[in-house]
């Protein structure tokens, strides 16, 4: 396991290297994400002990967005004041982008395979 | 309020102990409901732990930065965790091969879909400008969210919030929005959660299935990159034409 989150932070430093080296918009852990899949590839397979602690990571995911959830907090007035326009701007513009994405996807997907996927 | 116990908060209260254990506590009470409720995605466990983590610190008169001392240990772990999403990522490769244009056509239509609906809305309701800037980034992964905002002249934090919120909203409508638009393919409900509700999304397509979780992972990740590559050159021209 420590090995695994050793590989998992030595990626994520790189990333941040890159990102700051070159002045990219992007975040180093993308980078890092993007570094260690090209790696994968090359290798052609996955150590058991990278895919547990990758698992034990992602498996409570969730957890790791709780303490900027907090943050509401610090944002009480502005959420009082703009209400409206946030939650119909978050709304609206959730449910848009997941329709079109999917619809999109569909279409080119289904277009290109000629056959119907069926879902597990 | 007993003195010793008074003793014992004060000191509590500065160590970071306290913020980060709060979070797990608040972040299991979340998980047993959620069990309880047949992981039904409206006992969203972000949203619970969120709501119970504040009612504390508002009861307490705890400061967030005094919170967040302690639960930086949990906020640092997104980073690990983006990396390692290229696990279950890569063990999807065939089946990327396979679809690799029609994603990509899926993810610009849906990354713009996502960041100009999200501005247009907001700034035809009549949010302030600096409140539209934050508004723009919100369907991509916290740290990239903040990071674009803060770039275009948003508030990072409001950001965050914004962000969370359009995860937990994902989370809980996609299953319902699917099956209004009889959409089957969990790669096809993978992909389009990852767009529109990055991190928590795909959080909640890991508890449906590996193949939705790892198809929401590739969407955040590429929404994340496009965005964060995009958005900047975009959002000066869509703020002229609403006039901001």
């Amino acid at each position: 396991m420590i090995g695994a989150l050793t590989l998992l932070l030595v990626y994520q430093l790189v990333g941040e290297i890159i990102a700051r080296g070159f002045g990219l918009p992007v975040p180093g852990p993308v980078i890092g994400m993007l570094l260690l899949f090209l790696t994968l590839v090359v290798r052609g397979r996955v150590d058991d002990e990278l895919r547990r602690t990758a698992g034990g990571l992602l498996q409570h995911l969730s957890l790791l967005f709780v303490p900027a959830g907090v943050g509401v907090m610090l944002h009480y007035q502005r959420l009082a004041d703009e209400w409206l326009p946030l939650l119909a701007g978050v709304v609206g513009s959730t449910f848009l982008a997941m329709a079109v994405t999917a619809l999109v996807l569909q279409a080119l997907a289904h277009r290109g395979e000629g056959k119907k996927e069926d879902g597990q | 309020m007993n003195p010793r116990f008074d003793e014992i908060w004060v000191y509590l209260s500065t160590t970071p102990l306290l913020g980060l254990t709060l979070t797990l506590v608040a972040y299991q009470a979340a998980w047993w409901v959620y069990k309880r409720a047949r992981f039904h995605p409206a006992a969203n466990p972000v949203m619970i732990a969120v709501a119970l983590l504040v009612a504390v610190l508002s009861l307490t008169g705890t400061a967030y930065q005094t919170y967040f001392d302690g639960a930086q240990f949990v906020h640092f772990l997104l980073g690990p965790a983006t990396v390692a999403l290229a696990v279950p990522l890569y063990a999807q490769l065939p089946r990327l091969r396979t679809m690799l244009l029609p994603l990509l056509g899926a993810l610009a239509a849906g990354s713009l879909t996502a960041a100009l609906s999200a501005f247009g809305i907001g700034a035809l309701l009549g949010a302030s400008t600096q409140s539209v800037m934050s508004l723009a980034p919100k369907s991509v992964t916290t740290p990239i969210a903040m990071g674009v905002a803060e770039s275009l002249g948003g508030l990072p934090s409001l950001t965050a919030v914004l962000v969370i919120l359009t995860g937990i909203l994902g989370a809980i409508g996609a299953r319902g929005l699917f099956r209004l638009m009889r959409i089957e393919d969990h790669a096809v409900r993978g992909f389009a959660t990852g767009v529109a509700a990055h991190g928590i999304g795909t959080a909640r397509a890991f508890q449906v299935s590996e193949q939705c979780g790892a198809f929401a992972a590739l969407a955040m990740g590429l929404n994340g990159l496009v965005t964060a590559l995009t958005l900047p050159l975009i959002l000066p021209a869509a703020m002229r034409l609403f006039g901001l």
